[in-house]
Parts: C-alpha cells; structure tokens; sequence
C-alpha cells in the first residue's frame, strides 16, 4: 500500500499503515467478541436444551400423526384410492393389506397405538384395534368378510371415514378440538355443539380471570408501590420486605393458608359468623370456585407488579407532581397528565408480566379452583398425566404460546416495548 | 396595591419536621413587588423549606404567610398562582417544550388560540422560539433551564420562585442565565424569590439577600451591604473571602474598640455588634482592603511575613503570618508597579479602622 492507494479511493477510511479502518477495527474487536460469545455460551446452551427444543417439540406434537401411516403402513397407501364420498366401505384389496398390517403390529405389539391414536378422533377405535388384533392371525380370505365378522364396526363406512382422514404424516384435529371444532360424518369441519364444546370456554375463562387478576393486582399495587417509592429508604426497606416476603414462602404453603383461611369452615367465615355478618347456615363459599382462584392468585402475584412499577416510580423525581401542582393543576389533573403517563412503562411491564403468568398458572387454580376456578392449564396438565392425549396437550400449549406472542405484539404497538421496564 | 404594604411577608415562620428540631426558628421577611430576593445559605440551613412553604409544598408549623395582603397558609399550592422553577427544571418529559408550556393555560382553560400566542411569546423571550415541538429530552441543560424559566413565567405569575435553578449548569452557562433572568426580572416586573448557595450568584442578581444560618436569618441586606457592612462573624465568612482575627476587646471608645490578638499586638475596629472589654471578638477584614507599606495615617500597621502566593492573573493572592495567624490572606494588584514579594519576605501591612468591623464570636 502506498500515498496514491490512499488518494484513489478517499471513500475507505484507511489507518496509518493503510488497512482499511473497517478491518482494523474488526481485528480489534475479535478477542472482545469471542470473549463475549464464550460468556454466553452455557446459559444459551442450557435454554436451547430445556426450553427451544421443548417447546419445538411440543408444536410438532401438536400436528404429528405419523403413528397411523407407520403402523398401518400397507393400508394406508392403498385407502387412497378409496372414494370417501360414496357409501360403499373399502373393498378386499385393502382387507388384504389391513390383515398383513394387523398381524405385524399384533406381533409387533404396535398395533394398540393407531387405535389409541384414532380412538380421540370416534370413540371405539381402541377397542376395535384390540379385539380385531387378538384375531387377526386366524382370519382366512375374504378378509373383508372376517373383519366384519371379528367386529362389525369394520362394516361402518364411518370408521373407514375417519381412518382414511387421519392416514395423513400431519393433523389438524388436535388443534380442531382445542379449538371446539369437530367433523361430521362426511368429514366437514363443524363447530361443535354448545354443550360439548369445552376449551373456548376455558380459554375465554383463561384469559377473564387473568384480566381481573391482573387489574385487581395493579389497583393494589399501585399505592403501595407509590408510598414505596416516596418513603425513605430505612422504611421503604422494611416495607419492600413485606411485600417480598410471599416469594420467601413455598407457594404451596401458601396456597394451603389459604384454604384454611377461606373454606366455609374456615377462619374468615367463623370471624364473619361470630360478628354476626352472616347467618351459621349462610357461610360464603370463597374456595374451590373463582373468587378462590382469583385471591389466592392476587397474593402470589402481586409481587410480580409492585416490583417494575415501584422500579419506575422511583425514578419519577417529587418534583414533577410540584411542578404541576405550582402551574396551577389539582391534585387529580396532576397526577393523571404528569404522574400516570411517567408510569406507564411500569404499569405496561407489571400487567403483562402478571397476565402472562396468570394465564399459563397451574398450581395455585389446581388445588383451591375447584370446577368454576379452573384454567386451561389444568386441563393442559390432565391431558398430559391422565388421559395422555399428549397431541391435544400440545395444542393446547401451543394456543396458549401464541396468545402470549399476539398480545406481546400488541403491546409492542400500543405501548413499544422500549418503553417496558422490569427493574 | 399600596407601596408600603409588603408582597410577600413572613410573620415569625417556624417549621419542624420532627417535632423535635427547628429547621425554620422564627422567619421574619418582607418582600417588595416587584423585588428580586434571594435566600442565600449553606445546605440544611433552611432556604429551600422557607421556599417550600411559600410554593404550599410544605406547611408552616407556626407562623404566616401572607402573600398580596392575603393569608395563604390554607390555600392550596394550585391555587397560589406563583410560578416555580425547580433544582432539576422539572419538565414534563413526556410533553413536547410547547406542551409544557400550554399546560398552565389548558388547566387555567384559557382559549387554545390565546394560548398558543402566550406560549410562542414566552419561549421568544427565553430564545426558544424554535424549540416547540421538541421534547426536554432532547435539550440541553441550559435551553431546559429556559423553557422552566419561561413555562414559570407564561402564565403570568406575578411571583416567581427559584430553587437553586443553575445548580446543574456549568460556570460559564451559570453566569450566562444569571445575566439573562436578571435582564427578564428587570423586563417583566415580577417578584422573584431565589434560592441558592452560591453566594457569587446571590450578590449578581438580588435587590436584597438573605443570609441563612441553621434555621435563622443571619443578615437581610443588599448585597454591597452585606458584603461592606457584615452584622456578624458568620455573614463575613460565608459572603466572599475574609481574613478572621480572634482577641480580646481591651477598651471601647465610641463607636471604635481596641482588640489584643493573643498578645502579639493590638488592632484598632469598628464596634459593630460586641460584648463588653474583656469579651472575646472576630475581627473581619476583607484581603483587598489590605495596603502593603501603609503610611503614618493608617492606625493599624503590622508586619507580615510571606508564606505563599498564588498568581491569579488580576491579582495575587498572597497568604501571610500576621500576629501569630498564618491565614492572613492579601489581595495584591497585579498593576504596573506592584511590589515584588517572594516567599519569606517580610512587609509592613496596614488597614484602616472603618474596613476592620469586630464581630461576635461564635465559640
């Protein structure tokens, strides 16, 4: 490199021995950012584990159907030539491969799955699946005929229906029932009926009793936060303890005071009876329902909103309401054109904060919520453990996921997210 | 009005916090219309709470306020129509500059398009005609300082209160906005009550200063008073730079008073506020009205030996041994022909008796 390198081309910034300034800088920094990347490394590493990986598992649960094609891997490509729409059930040539595909997976032991799998889809494919699978292996030609012999559900066109329908490597049929939706018995999408639709219900309950949670925990927090970020610090202190104090105890003990504090033999109860308040045989029912839901989540969540919006309000300097109260605004219009928008990145930060946990909270609704108190987290958790409908869990979730991504979009453009802050 | 009715007046304000200490011990002070005041004292000495109380912010714990012949101890500070700039300019940070200075119009409900007038005239008079739309954010701190000077003013307060409004600029900036809120006090005719502890910045700007030591008024005067004719050992000390000689009062005679520092000589005063002979006294003189080899009409002649000196361009000061004290500090002007002293050099000083004022002693 030479002076008239330099001269030619003015437009790259060149150090003294003339690298260009962009690379120079570059080789300067690499040390920095592979240090950086290192320091990173582990927690990002233990979140790809234990939470991306998870989480894409749990969405590719949610449509996964590939049990049916592999177990029924000889009918399946055959059923596609089966006519859906006429009412006639499929003919011998897929008897034939549904007898070689039933006495693999009954030696296989497999074969109990795509039953299992279909029974979500009509009940009575379980049941089916077993009882033709003891059989199978004794059947003589014409299939057709022995398989409605071992069961007359064979016979159904219906079966067959729902069969060819989930023969597919994906569904949408878990994210259908999430959804309430269900087909007919020509396979159209319908909703369905009132009283056999669940998880709309609970969704929209999910989503009401985060509402009020959230809204009853920022009318509470706010004043407390308030009186925190005004008091000085030695009893400020004091008091932030007492709000922290609920984190220091195990949630389960904490839940637990509660149903001895509000069940109707409880202490609130007798207080208001002795008081005379209420009538012996009039007590109030404040657990197992809603109001036990929502208070007892209040308590375990309040923390969650004090926290960031005592964080803001602590940087909002006394002197603004002074300011405004010294141009001549009352005490109303000061706090609502000065303070309240001063707080907004707090208030933004605890109710999204607290809505979110609340929507996807599990113990707290699974021990004091009892039929009207509980959320689509306890059924998202009976679908795991109980009736191991895994898929439907996963949509479950996966709705749930999305609805947090909708709403923090939202608020990314009603409030900007810059504007949040945690603490 | 009445001219002779003050504007403001504190009757005998006391103020405690605790109900144990006095932060405010019996405030006594009337302020003209029209007057630019300033409460000037070290930190904790009560200044900003006297302030307080006149904003509404605090209330007196005995005592009243009366402001334009009215009583506001129960009025309410939104009510009080008194203008306000604060240590930290306050500005509403989620208001545009305009904003900020419509809203003492939108709550008062005055017309938008009168408003808008109001508030483009203001932010003329501060220089900020063209920085309406932007937010405080985006400011620096001196233009800040305007637009709270200007949002104070819009208005049309009739008193303005000042809570060490510079405190935050640099010096230069300082003295700048100390020219330029002067220059809008003189413009506008408003009463300004100020409050800082710079006391460079007090003697620039006020009509009369008030000097506040733990809770009480130690001197109200203008500043050429104050710094001339200080009541007490403590204003001497606190306004500008002051050479303190402690001794005994040996005889009084009229309105002088002979003093013996510690028996290395003794040194004719003013009486100004002393005990009787025998009583202990400060003596306060100022470093420039120090000669150096004074004549035979000076009464009060000493020798003084150079301990240091420190070249200031304008003057240098020099610090000397002067009866036993070795903080004796002289101004020297740095004119044409001044005496040339070096470190151990020793110099006859003299002073006269009206610049050398015997004060009390405080321990």
């Amino acid at each position: 490199m030479n002076s008239s390198v330099k001269h030619s081309n003015p437009s790259v910034m060149v150090t003294a021995d003339g690298v260009p300034l962009m690379v120079s800088l570059s080789r300067a920094k690499r040390k920095a950012k592979i240090r950086a990347l290192l320091l990173v490394t582990p927690l990002f590493l233990f979140i790809l584990v234990t939470f991306f990986i998870p989480i894409a598992s749990m969405l590719l649960r949610s449509v996964d159907n590939e049990v049916v094609e592999e177990t029924l891997s000889r009918t399946v490509p055959i059923l596609q030539g089966w006519d859906q729409t006429g009412d006639t059930i499929p003919d011998e040539t897929v008897f034939v491969a549904l007898h070689q595909d039933f006495v693999d997976g009954y030696r296989e032991k497999t074969i109990g799955s795509p039953g299992r799998r279909l029974n979500y889809e009509k009940p009575g494919f379980s049941s089916l699946f077993r009882k033709t699978a003891r059989k199978a292996e004794k059947f003589e030609p014409p299939y057709q005929a022995a398989f409605i012999k071992a069961d007359k559900k064979w016979g159904d066109i219906n079966y067959w229906r729902v069969l060819k329908r989930e023969s597919g490597p994906s569904t949408d049929s878990y994210y259908m029932t999430a959804l309430d939706y269900g087909y007919n018995d020509i396979g159209e999408r319908v909703a369905k009926a009132d009283d056999q639709s669940i998880y709309v219900d609970l969704f929209g309950r999910t989503f009401w009793i985060s509402f009020v949670i959230t809204s009853i925990c920022l009318v509470l927090a706010f004043p407390i936060s308030y009186l925190l970020s005004i008091l000085p610090a030695k009893s400020s202190n004091l008091l932030m303890i007492l709000v922290l104090l609920p984190f220091w105890t195990s949630l389960l003990v904490r839940t637990s005071a509660w149903i001895a504090l509000l069940q109707q033999q409880g202490v609130i109860n007798d207080m208001l009876v002795w008081a005379g308040f209420l009538g012996d045989d009039n007590r109030l029912a404040m657990i197992h329902n809603q109001a036990g839901t929502i208070i007892a989540m209040v308590h375990v969540l309040l923390p969650f909103m004090v926290l960031p919006l005592y964080s803001v309000m602590k940087t909002i300097p006394q002197s603004y309401m002074r300011a405004a109260r010294s141009l001549g605004a009352n005490p109303f219009t000061a706090f609502v054109r000065v303070y309240l928008p001063g707080t907004i990145p707090g208030i933004g930060a605890g109710s999204i904060l607290v809505f979110i946990i609340s929507i996807g909270y599990y113990i707290t609704p699974a021990l004091v919520g009892g039929q009207s108190g509980t959320l689509i987290s306890n059924f998202i958790a009976y679908h795991l453990q109980s009736s191991l409908n895994w898929g439907l869990a996963a949509a479950l979730g996966a709705i749930l996921l999305f609805a947090v991504f909708a709403l923090y979009i939202l608020y990314d453009k009603i409030v900007g997210i810059d504007n949040m802050k945690l603490g | 009005m009445s001219n002779d009715q003050p504007y403001v007046q504190f009757k005998n304000v006391q103020k405690s916090y605790d109900g144990v200490i006095l932060v405010v011990k019996g405030f006594n002070l009337d302020v003209a219309e029209g007057e630019f005041i300033t409460m000037l004292g070290p930190s904790g000495s009560g200044k900003t709470t006297c302030l307080m109380m006149l904003a509404g912010f605090e209330t007196a714990t005995h005592g009243d306020i009366i402001l334009d012949g009215q009583s506001i101890n129960d009025v309410a500070p939104h009510k009080r129509n008194i203008g306000m700039v604060f240590q930290n300019y306050a500005l509403f940070p989620h208001m545009t500059v305009a904003e900020n200075l419509m809203f003492p119009l939108e709550v008062r409900n005055m017309p938008k398009s009168d408003a808008q007038k109001k508030v483009q005239k203001a932010l003329d008079m501060v220089q900020m005609g063209s920085f309406g739309q932007r937010r405080p954010g985006q400011l620096s701190g001196g233009q800040q300082q305007r637009v709270a000077v200007a949002r104070a003013l819009v208005f049309d307060a009739k008193l303005v209160l000042m809570d060490e409004p510079l405190g935050a600029l640099d010096k230069q900036l300082r003295e700048q906005m100390q020219y330029e809120i002067k220059h809008i006090h003189d413009n506008l005719g408003v009463t300004v009550v100020y409050v800082t502890h710079d006391q460079s910045e007090a003697l620039t700007m006020s009509d009369r200063i008030a000097v506040f030591d733990d809770g009480v008024v130690k001197q109200l005067a203008s500043p050429s008073e104050l710094y001339e004719k200080p009541d007490n050992a403590f204003v001497a000390q606190f306004i500008g730079e002051n050479n303190t000689l402690r001794g005994k009062i040996t005889s009084i005679d009229g309105n002088d008073c002979r003093v013996d520092i510690d028996g290395h000589g003794e040194m004719i005063a003013q009486a100004i506020n002393i005990g009787g002979v025998g009583d202990m006294t400060t003596l306060s003189l100022r470093p420039e009205r120090v000669w150096l080899d004074p004549d035979d009409t000076f009464p009060n002649v000493f020798e003084g030996k150079v301990e240091e000196l420190i070249y200031l361009g304008d003057h240098i000061r020099t610090r000397m041994t002067v009866c036993g004290h070795d903080e004796f500090i002289v101004k020297i002007p740095n004119s044409t022909d001044h005496k040339d002293l070096q470190v151990g050099d020793t110099t006859k000083i003299g002073w006269k008796v009206e610049d050398c004022r015997a004060l009390d002693c405080t321990d």
